[in-house]
């Protein structure tokens, strides 16, 4: 799999309770997640943050995913360990989601989303 | 590889990699969980390791993992994939051969999901295999296993057991090999140490009585001394050992040994124990030995340190060094006892041992001192060595009279004939001297007691000449009384003889006068003259 860039997309989902209820309104996301090749578990990840995503950030976030298979020398630029991972570079904290990212309410806390 | 905090786990990574870079043409990959890539090289820099140029030269790899516990959310199932990719692109990147992981125990402490930890750091160690890089994987000790996790020693071939031990304010540090699969390894604990060429472990047993034995005999400095061994001193490469309590002139004997060593134009190493350079070469101009001269020639090295300033592995190991720097042909160590403060008396015996059989095997004559302790036995070390000396002289002092001297003698010198005498040790001006002890009733007379006995010995002597002098005019004056006697008697003689000879002429004269008379009677008688010529002739005769 290759490096795909998902921009937002001006998507008509709108989710009022991500705009009224989410984190303030104006932040903007800027997330990277690094995948090791396309295991089941990777796959899985890609799809549940790009649902978060397409559900509570629209309009307001940046997602790449990285295929570190492709891009070896990204996972030492990005200090990856584990596959997968999400970084959420912006707004700062900086925070590392590992693993396949099923556990929702933890992301929702990590990335300051109230659902 | 596993130990504490501090007993060079990192250290020994390090040197492993950038030995193989250097001396084995295999670049290394070093990961390094702790300590970032500049960290690292500025660390190891003291060292003489020059990381950056390795780097440069694509022959090592350095690469920083970090892990920041609190930036982490764990939602859900993963694998270090991310680890591996970075490792295998690590390895790709040079062609790695070996790789040093340290250490683990930062994932166990960022990732909270031990059973996955574990089941892909199995993973971790059998893809390393397959990818033919030798790999060391450090690891925080553990209580009970040898690691914390008590995973890394089940997966390797080979667990190194590195310890950082003090004893007695002194610490040393020693390494075992715990398994090493498919080798007969030896399975004691070595003592290692880190100075600034890296890691050095001496193994006390790959040392065999292997050495060479010279005929050469040199002098010890004392030519009385080198008389009483057969005449010409101590073999080289031999240990000599002088034992002795304190004040007894150790020191001083071994620096006239120096002495002698360098006159020959040699190399000597001095190690001491107790006295500063300066002080020796201070003290030793009192008994007129100026070895200061052969400082400034560069035959002579002092190496003057504390006996506690490091552990015994690191003292050996600074000989050792000094030995191959400087190749003296001529060591000295004054005083062995004092290692015993640096460690053990076991342990400053098994490195004693080792110093020894190092320096015979390098042909080089060893002179060391020993310290007998008030009470201890004379004809014994502390540290037991004397089966390890070849020639041993015992200075020992001889209180009488209220007097304190010195008096010396050889306890054993093998392979040659020595003298068995006890020899009075004099420290003068010239330097030493030794002369012959009196061997009296009383036992050994030193000091000034001898001397009283010699003036004594020498008044008697006076005064059997005398007697004999005396003996003498006597003869001369009884053999002159007896010649004046036969004088006196030779003269009562010939007035005797004389007058004995007068009255015989007197006797003859009227035996003449009678004839006569009788021939004048018968002439006037007419007698017949037939008769009277014979008796005539009878008289005349």
């Amino acid at each position: 799999m290759k490096s795909k860039k998902t921009k937002a997309t001006d998507n008509v989902t709108t989710d009022t309770v991500g705009v009224t209820s989410g984190s303030v309104p104006n932040e903007y996301f800027v997330l990277c997640l690094y995948i090791a090749g396309l295991s089941p578990r990777s796959t899985l990840a890609v799809e549940r943050i790009q649902r978060i995503c397409d559900r509570y950030l629209v309009g307001r976030y940046e997602l790449t995913v990285i295929d570190l298979f492709v891009y070896p020398e990204m996972a030492r630029q990005a200090q990856i360990i584990v596959a997968p991972t999400l970084i959420k570079q912006s707004p700062s904290p900086k925070r590392l989601f590992i693993g396949d990212l099923s556990d929702e309410k933890k992301i929702f806390l990590g990335l300051n989303i109230i659902v | 590889m596993c130990g504490s905090a501090g007993c060079g786990k990192t250290l020994l990574g390090v040197e492993f990699l950038v030995r193989g870079a250097t001396l084995f043409d295999e670049p290394g990959v070093f990961i390094a969980f702790e300590e970032t890539a500049e960290e690292l090289a500025q660390n190891v820099r003291s060292l003489g390791f020059d990381l950056e140029g390795l780097i440069e030269q694509k022959k090592l790899a350095v690469d920083y993992i970090h892990i920041e516990r609190n930036e982490i959310e764990e939602t859900g199932e993963y694998d270090l994939e991310g680890l591996f990719i970075r490792l295998g692109y690590a390895i790709d990147s040079i062609g790695a051969k070996r790789i040093v992981l340290d250490s683990l125990e930062t994932l166990f402490a960022g990732l909270s999901n031990v059973a996955i930890l574990r089941s892909e750091l199995r993973r971790l160690f059998r893809w390393l295999k397959e990818k033919g890089v030798t790999a060391i994987i450090t690891a925080e000790r553990g209580s009970g296993t040898f690691t914390r996790h008590g995973l890394e020693e089940y997966v390797s071939d080979c667990v190194l057991l590195l310890d950082h031990r003090v004893d007695g304010q002194i610490s040393t540090r020693r390494l075992r090999i715990v398994k090493y699969r498919g080798s007969s390894h030896g399975t004691n604990e070595f003592p290692f140490l880190i100075d600034e060429g890296g890691i050095s472990v001496f193994p006390i047993t790959s040392l065999q009585l292997q050495h060479e034995a010279s005929t050469e005999r040199v002098s010890i400095g004392v030519p009385a001394l080198d008389a009483m061994l057969g005449g010409e001193g101590v073999f080289r490469g031999s240990s000599v050992l002088l034992s002795g309590t304190a004040g007894v002139g150790k020191t001083s004997l071994a620096c006239h040994a120096a002495d002698a060593c360098c006159r020959r134009g040699e190399r000597c190493l001095y190690i001491a124990f107790e006295e500063s350079e300066a002080q020796l070469l201070r003290n030793m101009r009192s008994i007129g030995l100026n070895l200061e001269l052969w400082v400034k020639k560069g035959l002579l090295r002092f190496h003057a340190a504390r006996p506690t300033m490091n552990g015994l592995e690191m003292h050996l190991a600074s000989i050792h060094k000094l030995v191959e720097e400087f190749q003296p042909s001529l060591v000295i160590v004054d005083p062995i006892t004092n290692f015993i403060s640096s460690g053990t008396v076991s342990e400053a015996s098994s490195m004693m041992m080792r110093l020894v059989d190092y320096l015979k095997a390098r042909q080089i004559t060893t002179l060391l001192t020993n310290l007998n302790r008030n009470g201890g036995a004379l004809e014994q070390t502390e540290l037991d060595i004397s089966s390890l000396i070849d020639t041993w002289l015992l200075l020992r002092d001889i209180e009488l009279n209220g007097e304190r001297n010195r008096g010396l003698y050889i306890l054993k010198s093998r392979g040659m004939s020595h003298s068995n005498q006890i020899r009075e040790f004099l420290l003068t001006d010239q330097g030493i001297l030794l002369t012959d002890v009196y061997l009296g009733p009383d036992g050994v007379l030193t000091g000034s007691a001898r001397l009283a006995q010699e003036a004594k010995e020498m008044a008697t002597a006076a005064q059997r000449n005398q007697e004999i002098e005396r003996k003498r005019g006597e003869l001369s004056r009884r053999q002159q009384a007896l010649e004046a006697q036969i004088a006196v008697l030779q003269l009562q003689f010939q007035t005797d003889k004389e007058e004995m000879e007068r009255d015989i002429t007197t006797e003859q004269v009227y035996l003449k006068k009678l004839e006569q008379s009788r021939q004048e009677m018968a002439f006037s008688r007419k007698a017949e003259s037939n008769g009277s010529p014979g008796s005539q002739k009878k008289v005349r005769k």
